[in-house]
């Protein structure tokens, strides 16, 4: 199998910015197929927006994100909607219908992209359902859930027409340590049972990297650092040492950009 | 000098653009109307949803004007010993004019805010982000249903509005001031053409009722995805489709009932 041919996404040369201000500027990266791939970095350096290109619900200013022989962003509204049915997304909120039950959710796209008879639905319903534990609160309307159950709910959701590639963005945060552990369990379940390939957008450093077989960190519009888990946690660079130990001083900035502290502070004109 | 010539040329680009938006988005949505098999229960819920659900405010508020009218055009009208053109005076002003403006207006604020704030709920809490991952078109599954539920509703209800006016004429006139019935109903017969004064009226209902809709679904599939976008949004529709059904009306009216 030749690099191309290993690789499910490939992002060249990307480029986004919102305003004035650059989120990408010229990112490059694979995306392999029937691996786990993480995309970490501090909060704010555009790893969501990064599965929203890649989804094209954004487009970018220049660059492309190739899937097999398509070029995502250049692709027709007709032919995306239908690119679409392979990716499966977890949002961060959960991004559940308000006005289906739980059941229904889950059923939603089987509904609309299939014609299977309504007994085959349920049986598919009730298993995608008890995978992440929610069999017993079908009947549940979305507001009945508390978060870390929508979002498990919404996993049910995002893998019931059995996609290519599901990209998770934040699947850990707010989760209870034992949704948590499932959760890291049923991804890399996932993706070894049925060969999904997977894409985690996470700062939960310990448990993306206890499942990731390839790691990138970004930050500053770059990719800083790359590798597996291993060499991203051994790596003495001093941006990816600094979002690996977690420390504010370093070349990754923890301030948003502003005026000089003691010249801030001291400045009452403006007050 | 400059500047304001460059501002009043950046205002005009943004003009065109967002009149060119709203034309795509309005062909996208009516091009996408998803099959009759998926699509009519769609359309069912939204009529319950924008139709149904505005029958009580249309008929209350029709049958007080068609009473105000009544109160307010026997009091003239008796003046002149012309009591018995009530019937007609009611019937003409509301179907050709009442009717049709004060239900789009009503429309406006009972439907039109409930599909912004509806839909722009929807985007703020990523549910069309996540349904356009599942491969499924919102402006098909959500706008479109919505823009002909719109589209059908609000003529049916100017019709009701008319005939529960007409009611309130009727009970204030005849039930109350003691007009002679048979004068009430003969006169507005003769004097009411079905095709010059009903079907226009019903045609000014169904065009503000696209105009309505069409703002409402677009102000809330691009309004700010925060409470507060939300908000401007939903006061942006009522506002915009107001103003839009009064400068309709008036064009409209120069149109149909205008003899120069």
């Amino acid at each position: 199998m030749t690099q191309s041919e290993q690789n499910l996404i490939e992002i060249r040369d990307l480029r986004f910015s919102r305003g004035d201000r650059t989120i990408f500027d010229g990112i490059n990266m694979d995306i392999q197929r029937g691996k786990v791939t993480a995309i970490m970095g501090p909060s704010g350096c555009g790893k969501t927006t990064l599965l929203r290109l890649i989804g094209s619900q954004i487009k970018p200013d220049s660059g492309d994100i190739w899937l097999g022989s398509q070029n995502i962003p250049r692709l027709k509204r007709k032919k995306l909607f239908e690119l679409r049915k392979q990716i499966g997304m977890l949002f961060q909120s959960g991004a559940l219908f308000t006005d289906l039950n739980i059941y229904e959710n889950v059923a939603f796209p089987l509904r609309i992209h299939t014609d299977l008879p309504d007994d085959m639905i349920h049986d598919l319903v009730l298993m995608k359902l008890h995978a992440v534990g929610l069999r017993g609160a079908r009947d549940l309307m979305p507001s009945e859930l508390s978060g870390g159950m929508a979002r498990r709910a919404a996993l049910a959701r995002a893998m019931a027409l059995d996609p290519q590639m599901i990209m998770y963005d934040e699947p850990f945060a707010g989760q209870d340590p034992i949704s948590m552990g499932v959760l890291v369990r049923l991804i890399r379940l996932l993706n070894q049972a049925v060969g999904i390939t997977s894409v985690i957008v996470s700062h939960d450093l310990q448990e993306t990297a206890s499942i990731a077989d390839y790691i990138y960190v970004i930050a500053d519009g770059k990719v800083i650092g790359e590798g597996t888990p291993e060499k991203v946690m051994n790596d003495r660079s001093a941006m990816v040492h600094q979002f690996t130990h977690g420390t504010a001083d370093g070349p990754v900035p923890f301030h948003f950009p502003a005026p000089d502290y003691r010249q801030d502070i001291m400045d009452l004109e403006g007050v | 000098m400059i500047n304001r010539i460059q501002s009043l040329g950046a205002n005009t680009i943004a003009f065109v653009q967002s009149l060119g938006y709203s034309g795509v988005f309005l062909f996208y949505s009516l091009w996408g109307i998803p099959n009759l098999r998926t699509g009519f229960p769609l359309l069912l819920k939204q009529l319950y949803s924008v139709g149904v659900l505005s029958l009580v405010i249309i008929v209350v508020s029709g049958t007080f004007i068609g009473m105000v009218l009544g109160l307010q055009g026997f009091t003239i009208l008796s003046d002149f010993g012309t009591e018995n053109a009530l019937g007609q005076l009611v019937a003409l002003s509301l179907v050709r004019e009442m009717a049709p403006v004060v239900t789009g207006l009503l429309f406006a604020g009972r439907a039109g805010s409930a599909l912004t704030a509806e839909i722009g709920l929807m985007k703020a809490t990523e549910q069309l982000a996540s349904m356009e991952m599942i491969g499924v078109d919102p402006l098909r599954r959500i706008v479109a249903p919505r823009l002909l539920a719109g589209f059908i509703a609000m003529p049916i209800l100017t019709a009701i509005f008319c005939a529960a006016g007409i009611w309130g004429g009727y009970l204030v006139g005849v039930e109350w001031l003691g007009l002679y019935e048979g004068a009430f109903w003969a006169n507005m017969q003769s004097a009411v053409s079905f095709q010059h004064d009903v079907l226009n009226g019903i045609l000014k209902g169904f065009i503000f009722g696209i105009a309505i809709t069409w703002i409402a679904v677009l102000q809330g599939y691009q309004s700010e995805p925060t409470s507060e976008g939300i908000s401007i949004a939903t006061t942006k529709t009522v506002v915009h489709a107001s103003l839009a059904v009064l400068a309709l009306d008036f064009i409209l009216t120069a149109i149909m009932f205008g003899d120069f």
